[in-house]
C-alpha cells in the first residue's frame, strides 16, 4: 500500500494508513527524498499513528529517511507513536536516536513551524 | 435399614460416577446408606458439631447464631457433594462464605479446623452405628473418607484462594495509588516516586506515565525519586527506559531528587544516565520544566 504524502505550505506530510511491508517503506523512503527537494520542503512529518507494530526494518527506515532528508536540506518529525508502541521500541532497543519526535501532527506542526521562525 | 430400601431411593447413579475415587458399585451403595444417615441425623449431628465448634473456640468474630446458620448451610451442602460426588456447589458455597467471613478477620486454621471437625463428627457417629459390624465399618470408612478429605480440602482452597484473591485486588490498589500522575500546569506533568521500585512497579509507571502524556498532550515531564531510597540496575536501566519511551511520544523527562547514595550507585554500576536530564530538586526542576515550556513565575508585588 503507497502511503500518501501531502503538501502542507513548507511541511511535506506523510500519513501511514496501516502496518506497512518493507517493500512500502522502501518506496516511501525514496518518494520522500525526492519530493522534499523538488517540492522546496523545509520539512517533513511522518504519522505513525496508525502503527500498531513497529520492528526493527521499520525503525531503521525511520532513521534513515530522517538522515536522508537532512542530507537533502530539511528536518524530519516522527509523530504519533503510540504510548504500548514507545514501550515495546525501547524494550528492543530502537531509540530512533538523533530524530525528532512529537505527540501528534499537530505538535509536529508547532515544532516545525517554531523552527522555521527562528531560522528565517 | 435394610440394604434393598436404600437401592429404591432416586437414582443418584450418574452423579455418582463422576466421583471418580469411589467406582465400585459396592462402594456407591454403601454411600447411599452413608448420606441417608446423615440426612437422618442432620439435627443431632449439626448440634454438635456446632457445640465442638464453640469448645475449641473457633470462629469467635462470629455470634453463636450465625455460627448455626453457617453451619447449617456447610452440612448440607457437604452431605449433598457426599451424595452426588460433584464438588461445583460445595466449591461456589465456600467462595461465598469466605467472601462474607474474610472481612470479619476469621482465619485459615479456624476454617480448616471447623470442616476437620465435622469430618471427625460425622466419623464418630459412623463408629458409632457400626461398632458391632467391623467389617462394614471399615468398608463404610473406604467410602466415606477420600470424599470427605476432597471436601476438606475443597473449602479449604476455596478459603485460601479467596483470601489470595483479596489480597491481590488489595495490592493492586495500592500500586495504582502510588503513582500518581499528576498535571501542574498546562502540559507540564509530575510524577513523584515514593518508596521501593521493584521491576513490576517500574513497569507499571512506566504504562501510566505514557498513558498520561498522551491523554494530557504533556510536553515536560518531571519526575521526582527523592522518596526513593535505593536503586539498582533493573530500576535504573527502566528509568532510562521510560525517559527514552517518553521523548518518543515527544515529551522531554527532568529527572529530580537523585540523592547521594543512589548517585552513587548508579556511577558504580555503570548505568549510563548521560542522556538523562537531572536537576537536584523538585523545585529546580519544575523551574527548568517551566522554562523549557516558555513560563516565567513572577512575583504579585515584583511586577506592580
Amino acid at each position: 500500500m503507497e502511503v500518501p504524502v501531502l503538501k502542507q505550505g513548507e511541511v511535506l506530510i506523510a500519513t501511514f494508513q496501516a502496518a506497512l511491508s518493507d517493500a512500502d517503506l522502501k518506496s516511501l523512503r525514496s518518494n520522500l527524498i525526492a519530493q522534499v527537494v523538488k517540492l522546496r520542503s523545509r520539512g517533513v512529518i511522518v504519522d505513525v499513528t496508525a502503527m500498531d507494530v513497529m520492528d526493527s526494518f521499520a525503525s531503521r527506515t525511520l532513521r534513515e529517511i530522517a538522515q536522508m532528508i537532512r542530507l537533502r536540506g530539511a528536518e524530519t518529525v516522527i509523530v504519533g507513536i503510540q504510548p504500548d508502541v514507545a514501550f515495546a521500541m525501547v524494550q528492543l532497543g530502537l531509540t530512533l536516536e538523533g530524530v525528532v519526535t512529537a505527540l501528534d501532527l499537530e505538535e509536529g506542526l508547532a515544532y516545525l513551524t517554531n523552527k522555521f521562525k527562528n531560522i528565517a | 435399614m435394610s440394604k434393598r430400601e436404600m437401592t429404591t431411593r432416586e437414582p443418584v447413579q450418574s452423579a455418582i460416577e463422576e466421583l471418580d475415587l469411589v467406582r465400585s458399585e459396592g462402594a456407591s451403595e454403601l454411600l447411599r446408606e452413608l448420606v441417608s444417615h446423615l440426612r437422618q441425623n442432620r439435627t443431632q449431628l449439626r448440634e454438635e458439631w456446632v457445640s465442638r465448634i464453640t469448645e475449641a473456640r473457633l470462629l469467635t468474630a462470629m455470634t453463636k447464631d450465625e455460627i448455626f446458620a453457617e453451619a447449617t448451610s456447610v452440612y448440607d451442602s457437604y452431605v449433598e457433594a457426599l451424595e452426588t460426588g460433584t464438588f461445583e456447589a460445595l466449591q461456589s458455597y465456600s467462595r461465598n462464605l469466605s467472601e462474607r467471613i474474610i472481612p470479619r478477620g476469621v482465619e485459615t486454621h479456624e476454617v480448616v479446623g471447623i470442616v476437620l471437625l465435622l469430618r471427625d463428627v460425622l466419623a464418630r457417629s459412623l463408629f458409632a452405628k457400626y461398632q458391632s459390624d467391623f467389617m462394614k465399618l471399615n468398608r463404610i470408612l473406604d467410602a466415606y473418607e477420600p470424599a470427605a478429605n476432597r471436601i476438606a480440602n475443597t473449602v479449604a482452597v476455596g478459603f485460601v484462594q479467596e483470601r489470595e484473591r483479596v489480597i491481590r485486588q488489595q495490592q493492586e490498589a495500592i500500586r495504582e495509588l502510588s503513582t500518581p500522575v499528576l498535571q501542574v500546569r498546562e502540559r507540564l506533568l509530575i510524577l513523584p516516586i515514593i518508596g521501593v521500585i521493584d521491576p513490576q512497579r517500574a513497569r507499571q509507571l512506566t504504562e501510566q506515565l505514557l498513558r498520561g502524556i498522551r491523554t494530557n498532550r504533556a510536553k515536560v515531564v518531571v519526575i521526582d525519586i527523592t522518596g526513593v531510597a535505593a536503586m539498582d540496575v533493573t530500576v535504573a536501566n527502566h528509568l532510562v527506559q521510560t525517559v527514552e519511551a517518553s521523548r518518543l511520544l515527544g515529551a522531554t523527562v527532568i529527572v529530580t531528587g537523585l540523592s547521594p547514595e543512589i548517585a552513587q550507585t548508579l556511577v558504580t554500576i555503570g548505568v549510563d544516565l548521560g542522556k538523562m536530564n537531572t536537576v537536584g530538586d523538585l523545585q529546580g526542576g519544575i523551574e527548568q520544566a517551566e522554562r523549557l515550556l516558555g513560563y516565567k513565575v513572577v512575583g504579585l508585588r515584583q511586577s506592580a
